[in-house]
């Protein structure tokens, strides 16, 4: 199977489902680059290259750029989802959702409901999330949890340049409102991708580890810290299955539930803030509905409810480390 | 020329010393030194210089992610910039903010911003601070081309004008926002969008400090004076890319080594006062030696400085929690 990046990974199934189906189009600031300018056209292909090429081969009436005009497009996005079209919109990061966050939550995610059943919103928002890249405290957040608290929305976080290809393609063939969040720490992470098109569906968890002494589930970049802590504690003759949701909403209660009752210990990894968050989330729901179970209290590892420092040395600290969720890991096997 | 050479000359080291600031910047970022995302004003000081010689300490200013320039216009330390810049503990923000947060509320600098847009709406609530409690103080919120784009933008006009605030927003026209051409992405014009709000706006040549610096009394004054906002078009452009990094490819061939040569904004100000006999080109030399010293003694003392610690990961939140 083909080396392929995280970034290449998410080019590739927009361009197919471009190609499959003419309603998909693609919008956003830079997302070509160049618009009006005297040097060359498609110049950046988005902030980081994601959409590079594809307005070359789809041209300027399917990849649209955009002012910087987030309520708008957003918002035309949104309408164009409801009334035909297929729309991959960019919300370049997540932080600028507090620009344009109405036509997202009170709009897009209530159509269906509103308007009694009789509505489709096939829209996916792409926009990029998460810390480590030194871009301080309004271009790091997380905020996934935030969308995944508004009923009507589905959250994808995909970990893998694997996963990033087969949930893209999911959500643009998805009739629902799709916020697909891609970490901008994995763009140049590579792993297998075929070349063919597929789909992963929502709500289905990956488990990328098992063991049975202790259940780690980690969303997105955490994903790949808490196998290496999986790693290190199975040479140490500690068992973990590491649960990797894909998807926050819906969520795939079923596996984590299922785990939990095998390995009777929890760790919930979590980029974002720790109040309302995914693992608060996860955590509520084992000592629901697994309280029976547990062998040891359930664990959280998440940053510090503070906004993301700029310091290297401040955000090194910050984000979660595969060094400590192996020794929260292992703390509960051997307490 | 009817400036005084005390005026000259510090208008000229602010200049100079943006300038300087930004092109050392762009070298230590190419070392790897400076982390996160950088944006440079190299090219525009005219602009900052031109509106913030007329700004005192009542006054408040709101600026952009490319926010260095409108930093040292209005005063802010150098040296503590250039430690934030490198993420230290005695930086202008302890470390916490870096180079798209530089702020200091005590120079009236209300802070860079990492969101397009972000300034505006921020800005009209420092001008009814000062009109509230009649300090005589002005707010002037700097956009970009692209800024000017942003809804949040249009919506300032309107509650400036509306409210009768002491606004001047003062559009930084440099061509592009990212890659993409202001000629593409603003509907309209700057000036028609001035009238549309029903505030005076007018059209400055951003390379030349003394137009701006000009162009600039008149709205401060009726700000000063009760009479509400107005706009400023400002065209300029940025020698370097949109941030470090940026590769450029969307601009023309030459086109930065011609504004380079025709249209240095330091270099239009040291003809026209040399040429006036107001100031001697020497005198402009000793500025800028003056402010490469400041600049090396900035870099050497933020590499120095130490980095913030674990105990400073969880303060500055709240003022009480
Ligand atoms: C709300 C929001 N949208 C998008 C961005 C990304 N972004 C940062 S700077 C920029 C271009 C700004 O252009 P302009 O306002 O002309 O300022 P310039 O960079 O030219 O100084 C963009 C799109 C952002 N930071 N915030
Ligand atoms: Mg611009």
């Amino acid at each position: 199977m083909a080396k392929k990046t995280y970034r290449q990974a998410i080019n590739e199934a927009i361009a197919q489902e471009m190609r499959r189906d003419h309603r998909v189009i693609v919008m956003g600031e830079d997302n070509a680059g160049g618009a009006g300018a005297p040097g060359e056209s498609d110049a950046w292909g988005g902030v980081l290259g994601v959409t590079k090429g594809l307005q070359p081969e789809f041209g300027p009436d399917r990849v649209l750029d955009t002012p910087i005009s987030e309520s708008a497009f957003i918002g035309a996005a949104a309408g164009a989802a409801a009334t035909g079209l297929r729309p991959v919109a960019e919300l370049m990061f997540v932080d600028f959702m507090g620009v344009c966050f109405d036509q997202i939550f009170n709009q897009a995610a209530k159509f269906r409901y509103m308007f009694g059943g009789k509505a489709v919103t096939p829209l996916v928002v792409r926009t990029m999330y998460g810390a480590g890249l030194r871009a301080a405290s309004q271009h790091s957040q997380c905020l996934y949890p935030i969308f995944t608290h508004i009923p009507g929305l589905k959250v994808v976080l995909p970990s893998t340049p694997y996963e990033a290809k087969g949930l893209m393609i999911q959500a643009i063939r998805d009739d629902d409102p799709v916020i697909f969040f891609e970490h901008k720490a994995l763009y140049d992470e590579t792993g297998d991708v075929p070349d063919e098109s597929y789909t992963i569906p929502f709500g289905e968890a990956n488990l990328t580890r098992e063991g049975g002494d202790v259940t780690i589930v980690a969303f997105g970049r955490m994903v790949g810290f808490a196998n290496q802590a999986a790693d290190e504690l199975k040479r140490e003759g500690i068992g973990v299955t590491v649960i990797d949701p894909r998807t926050t909403s819906p969520l795939d209660t079923e596996t984590i539930l299922d785990s939990v009752g095998e390995t009777g210990r929890l760790v919930v990894v979590d980029e974002a803030h720790p109040r309302c968050s995914m693992a608060a989330d996860i955590a509520r729901l084992v000592a629901e509905e697994a309280f029976g179970a547990l062998k040891s209290p359930i664990r959280t590892i998440t940053p510090p409810h503070t906004p993301v420092p700029f310091s290297p040395a401040l955000e090194d600290l910050y984000i979660p480390s595969a060094v400590h969720i192996r020794d929260v890991a292992r703390s509960l096997v051997k307490a | 020329m009817q400036h005084s050479r005390q005026f000259l000359l510090d208008s000229y080291r602010s200049m100079a010393t943006i300038r300087r600031f930004e092109d050392r910047v762009h070298d230590e970022f190419a070392t790897g030194k400076i982390p996160g995302f950088v944006h440079l004003y190299a090219g525009e000081e005219a602009s900052a210089v031109g509106v913030c010689s007329h700004l005192d300490d009542r006054d408040v200013i709101a600026s952009t992610h490319r926010g260095h320039g409108h930093c040292i216009a209005k005063g802010c330390d150098v040296v503590a910039m250039m430690k934030e810049i490198y993420g230290r503990r005695d930086g202008a923000c302890g470390g916490k903010g870096g180079s798209m947060h530089i702020a200091d509320l005590s120079r009236g600098m209300l802070g860079a911003n990492g969101i397009v847009g972000g300034g505006p709406p921020l800005i009209c609530g420092a001008a009814l601070t000062a009109k509230y409690l009649k300090t005589g103080g002005v707010a002037v919120a700097f956009v970009g081309d692209g800024g000017s784009n942003q809804g949040t933008t249009l919506e300032s006009y309107n509650l400036a004008k509306v409210w009768n605030l002491p606004v001047i927003f003062v559009v930084e026209d440099n061509g592009y926002a990212e890659s993409t051409a202001s000629a593409w992405s603003v509907g309209g014009s700057q000036l028609g969008r001035a009238k549309g709000f029903g505030m005076p706006g007018v059209e400055v040549d951003g390379f030349d400090f003394f137009a701006v610096h000009d162009a600039a009394r008149e709205p401060i004054e009726r700000a000063r004076n009760g009479g509400g906002p107005s706009l400023m078009h400002v065209r300029l452009t940025r020698f370097y890319g949109h941030f470090e990094g940026d590769a450029m490819t969307y601009r023309a061939q030459g086109e930065v080594t011609k504004l380079r040569a025709g249209h240095d904004s330091l270099q239009i100000f040291r003809g026209k006062v040399t040429q006036a006999g107001v100031l001697s080109g020497e005198d402009l030399d000793v500025v800028e030696a003056d402010v490469a010293k400041l600049i090396d003694d900035a870099v050497s003392r933020s590499e120095a400085a130490a980095m913030p610690t674990e105990a400073d990961l969880l303060t500055d939140v709240y003022v009480r929690y």
